[in-house]
């Protein structure tokens, strides 16, 4: 006989379903003037540090067809690569910078957009950069728990090659499914839920 | 800023086999919006240990009661009033302090105020079905509502959702975000429908059954029900590696 571990079961997730907008975006869902502010619709104001970036994409179902109903969050470092959290122990964010955003897929094309900065580099735990990355977290309807994973930058050819969680994917072909492309300050992150381009998720 | 040292560590691991699998073909959405390669593990880094957290000025007095955030000229929603509460703690059973909840549901009638929703159960005018609050010092938090109806959607050409209410947690970590549903104890559709059928294990999904709460009802006004949330919980960092690049 030992001691008891007193640990407890976390909450089993369930689907975001369909009509998520509701409790968070409600705007977005036509339900006007409940919430003074919408949370995760303004990333960043005038004053941030950083270089300004737009990214767009969509995600996509098993069949290539656009998932109109998904909800996408973005959490990512400020632009000298700290984050505005609580649990940041390394300096002082930017306070101009909150560092996440939230956007439903819009309703006819399932696009999302985001407008944020470039965020710097971040150590991983044995010290290595990491290279520029945004973590995603994805919900929507008939995904029973929220997927996470990441974009790199294209341009960050060297980074990306010695990046301590990209080296780590055993199939090389499965790569790019984590890099964005690149026009100007405007970066695309399609998300395949499966297929050939399936995107790389993370248990994290 | 007591809590510091516990909000640095790295997550415990995810016990896949307690949550849902992502492919259900019983439920039939997630057969094409389920991953099929294998998930890859990462221990956590600073980008995962970190999360967004929210601030009591950034909501309004009437976010955690549906009750009134939706009242035209102080009409009422039609409906079992109800209090809905409960702690938010860890895997540790450490109190989550601060957390954000949002939360959305049907109406009494099990209609959603949605541009996409067309069940034929009417909108009541005085019922938006949002809401939100952030967890006190003890982990604790309530909502007033009123208790949602259940409603058929097209799944099998008979499936039923039970009477639930959905949350959306932040705890201090990104590696926490949560999305699920509260069910009332008592409900027998809870057992029959496909999106609690995900779940593989009955105790798993009692953990998402709200038990009525007759110490905490309001007499002559409203009755109450408890429900307790879990996030993960953060591994010691007593004997962790300094962390490199401070």
């Amino acid at each position: 006989m030992t001691q008891p571990l007193n640990y407890f079961k976390e909450t089993p997730s369930q689907t975001a379903g369909p009509y998520v907008h509701i409790g968070c975006t409600p705007n977005f869902s036509g339900l006007n003037g409940v919430f003074s502010e919408e949370l995760g619709v303004k990333i960043l104001n005038d004053q941030a540090e950083g270089t300004r970036i737009t990214v767009r994409g969509v995600v996509y179902d098993g069949k290539g067809a656009p998932i109109k109903d998904a909800l996408v969050e973005i959490w990512q470092a400020d632009a000298k690569g700290l984050y505005n959290s609580p649990s940041e122990i390394r300096g002082a964010v930017d306070p101009n910078f909150s560092g996440w955003g939230r956007c439903p897929g819009e309703m006819e094309s399932g696009e999302f957009v985001f407008e944020t900065i470039k965020p710097g580099v971040v150590p991983f735990k044995d010290g290595r950069p990491m290279a520029p990355h945004i973590t995603f977290w994805i919900v929507a309807r008939g995904i029973n728990i929220g997927l996470h994973t990441r974009m790199y930058f294209p341009e960050e050819i060297d980074a990306n090659a010695a990046d301590p969680i990209l080296s780590r994917i055993e199939h090389k072909s499965r790569v790019p499914t984590l890099i964005a492309t690149q026009n100007g300050s405007e970066y695309r992150f399609d998300i395949h839920l499966q297929g050939d381009n399936e995107t790389v998720f993370f248990d994290i | 800023m007591s809590n510091e040292k516990r909000a640095q560590g790295a997550f415990f691991q995810r016990d896949r086999n307690w949550h849902a699998p992502a492919y259900t073909p019983t439920y039939k959405t997630s057969v094409l919006r389920s991953p099929q390669k294998a998930l890859l593990s990462l221990d956590n880094s600073i980008s995962e240990m970190t999360g967004p957290v929210f601030g009591h000025n950034q909501i309004g007095e009437l976010d955690n009661d549906l009750i009134l955030n939706f009242s035209q000229n102080g009409e009422l929603p039609v409906g079992e009033r109800i209090i809905v509460h409960g702690r938010v703690m860890d895997e540790r059973g450490l109190p989550v302090k601060g957390a954000l909840l949002e939360l959305w549901q049907a109406n009494a009638g099990g209609r959603y105020r949605h541009k996409k929703e067309t069940y034929l159960a009417p909108l009541d005018p005085n019922f938006g079905g949002c809401g939100r609050t952030i967890t006190d010092d003890n982990g604790d938090y309530h909502f007033r509502t009123i208790k949602p109806g259940p409603y058929p959607w097209p799944n099998g050409v008979n499936d039923w959702r039970p009477a639930h209410i959905h949350f959306s947690v932040f705890g201090d970590g990104f590696a926490q975000r949560l999305i699920t549903q509260m069910y009332f104890e008592g409900d027998p559709l809870i057992w029959k429908c496909p999106i609690v059928q995900t779940i593989p294990s009955e105790e798993a999904v009692r953990q998402l059954i709200a038990p009525l709460d007759m110490g905490n009802t309001i007499p002559m006004d409203s009755l109450a029900y408890k429900f307790d949330i879990v996030l993960r919980g953060r591994r010691s960092t007593m004997f962790d590696n300094r962390r490199e690049g401070n």
